[in-house]
C-alpha cells in the first residue's frame, strides 16, 4: 500500500516536473525541475529494486550534470526571451508529435506481451541473498568488463573532447613553459662578482 | 492497486513523449533541447530498469548504467559545443547553425 502510493507520488512529481522542464520560461527553471524530475526517477529506481542505480542517478545527473547546466546558462549572457518567442506556434506541431508518439506507444503498451521462453533466456538472473550493489558489482566486473572499460573510453573520450573544445590561450596571459624551466642553469641565471670593499658595482 | 511492469512503461512512455514534445517547441533553444535529450534518456532508463526488476535480470541494469554514461559525455560535449558557439556567434540561436553549408 505505502509503495503503490510512493509509486504514484514519485511518478506524478516526476512527470509533473518534466512538463515544466519544457514549458518553463526560464531555463534556470528548466534546470531545477529537471533535477527534480530526476530525483523522482530515482525515488522510482528505489521502488524496483536498483539502489544502486537510483544513487547513481542523484550523484552522477543531480551533481554533475544538472550542475553543468547551470553553469552554462548562468555563464551565456544569452537574452533567452527572444529564444523562446517562437515557443506559441511551435505547440500544434509539437503536440501533434508527441500525441501521435503517444498513440503508438500505447499501441505497443496494449498488445505486448512476454514470449513464453522470455524467463529461459534471461542472461544473468538476480541472485537470492545478495544486496543490489553487491549483485550488480559482481555482474558488472565479471562479465561485463569489457563493456565496462569501454564506458571509461567514452567518458574519457569525452573529456578530452570537451577540454579541447573549450579550452583558449589568451595572448596576453603569460603561461608557464616546463620545458624552458627545465632547461634553465644556474650558469644563466646567476652571476657571481666579487666586489671589493668600497668600489662598489661599476658598469 | 497493484503496481506492475505496465505503470512504469507508463510512466517511462509519458516521459519519452514530453521529452519529443519539448525537442519540438522550444526549436531555438538548444539548451532546453539538450534537457529533453536528458529526459528521454532517463525515460529509457526507467523502462530498461523496470523489466530488470519484474522479469529479474540484472543485465538490463548494467545496460542503463552504460546509458547513463553515454547521457553524460554526450551532456558535457554537447555543452562544450555550445559554448564555443556561443563565443563565436554571441548567440545559441540554432536556426543559424546552418551557416556551414556549402
Amino acid at each position: 500500500m505505502l509503495a503503490s502510493l510512493a509509486f504514484w507520488a514519485f511518478s506524478g512529481v516526476a512527470i509533473l516536473s518534466a512538463l515544466m522542464v519544457v514549458i518553463a520560461r526560464s531555463p534556470v527553471r528548466s534546470v531545477m525541475f529537471l533535477i527534480l524530475s530526476f530525483i523522482s526517477a530515482a525515488g522510482l529506481f528505489v521502488l524496483l529494486g536498483a539502489e544502486f542505480l537510483a544513487m547513481l542517478l542523484i550523484v552522477v545527473y543531480v551533481g554533475a550534470v544538472a550542475v553543468l547546466f547551470l553553469f552554462v546558462v548562468m555563464m551565456l549572457d544569452v537574452d533567452f526571451a527572444e529564444l523562446s518567442a517562437g515557443f506559441a506556434e511551435n505547440i500544434p506541431l509539437g503536440a501533434l508529435v508527441a500525441v501521435v508518439l503517444a498513440v503508438e506507444l500505447l499501441m505497443i503498451g496494449l498488445t505486448w506481451e512476454s514470449a513464453p521462453q522470455a524467463a529461459a533466456l534471461r542472461a544473468a538472473v538476480t541472485p537470492d541473498g545478495l544486496s543490489n550493489v553487491e549483485a550488480l558489482g559482481t555482474l558488472l566486473y565479471d562479465d561485463y568488463i569489457y563493456f565496462f572499460q569501454a564506458a571509461g573510453l567514452v567518458l574519457l573520450v569525452a573529456m578530452i573532447g570537451a577540454i579541447v573544445l573549450t579550452l583558449r590561450h589568451k595572448p596576453h596571459v603569460r603561461r608557464q613553459n616546463v620545458a624552458d624551466q627545465v632547461q634553465r642553469r644556474a650558469e644563466d641565471a646567476v652571476e657571481l662578482i666579487d666586489i671589493k670593499p668600497g668600489q662598489g658595482i661599476g658598469e | 492497486m497493484e503496481i506492475g511492469l505496465g505503470h512504469y512503461l507508463a510512466v517511462a512512455g509519458i516521459m519519452f513523449t514530453i521529452g519529443v514534445f519539448g525537442i519540438f517547441v522550444n526549436r531555438k533553444n538548444v539548451i532546453i533541447i539538450l534537457m529533453s535529450i536528458e529526459l528521454i534518456l532517463l525515460s529509457v532508463n526507467i523502462n530498461l530498469v523496470a523489466f530488470s526488476s519484474f522479469g529479474e535480470d540484472l543485465v538490463g541494469q548494467v545496460f542503463a548504467m552504460f546509458v547513463l554514461t553515454v547521457a553524460a559525455a554526450e551532456a558535457a560535449v554537447g555543452l562544450a559545443i555550445l559554448v564555443v558557439y556561443f563565443r563565436n556567434r554571441g548567440n545559441i540561436a540554432v536556426e543559424d547553425v546552418n551557416m556551414m553549408k556549402g
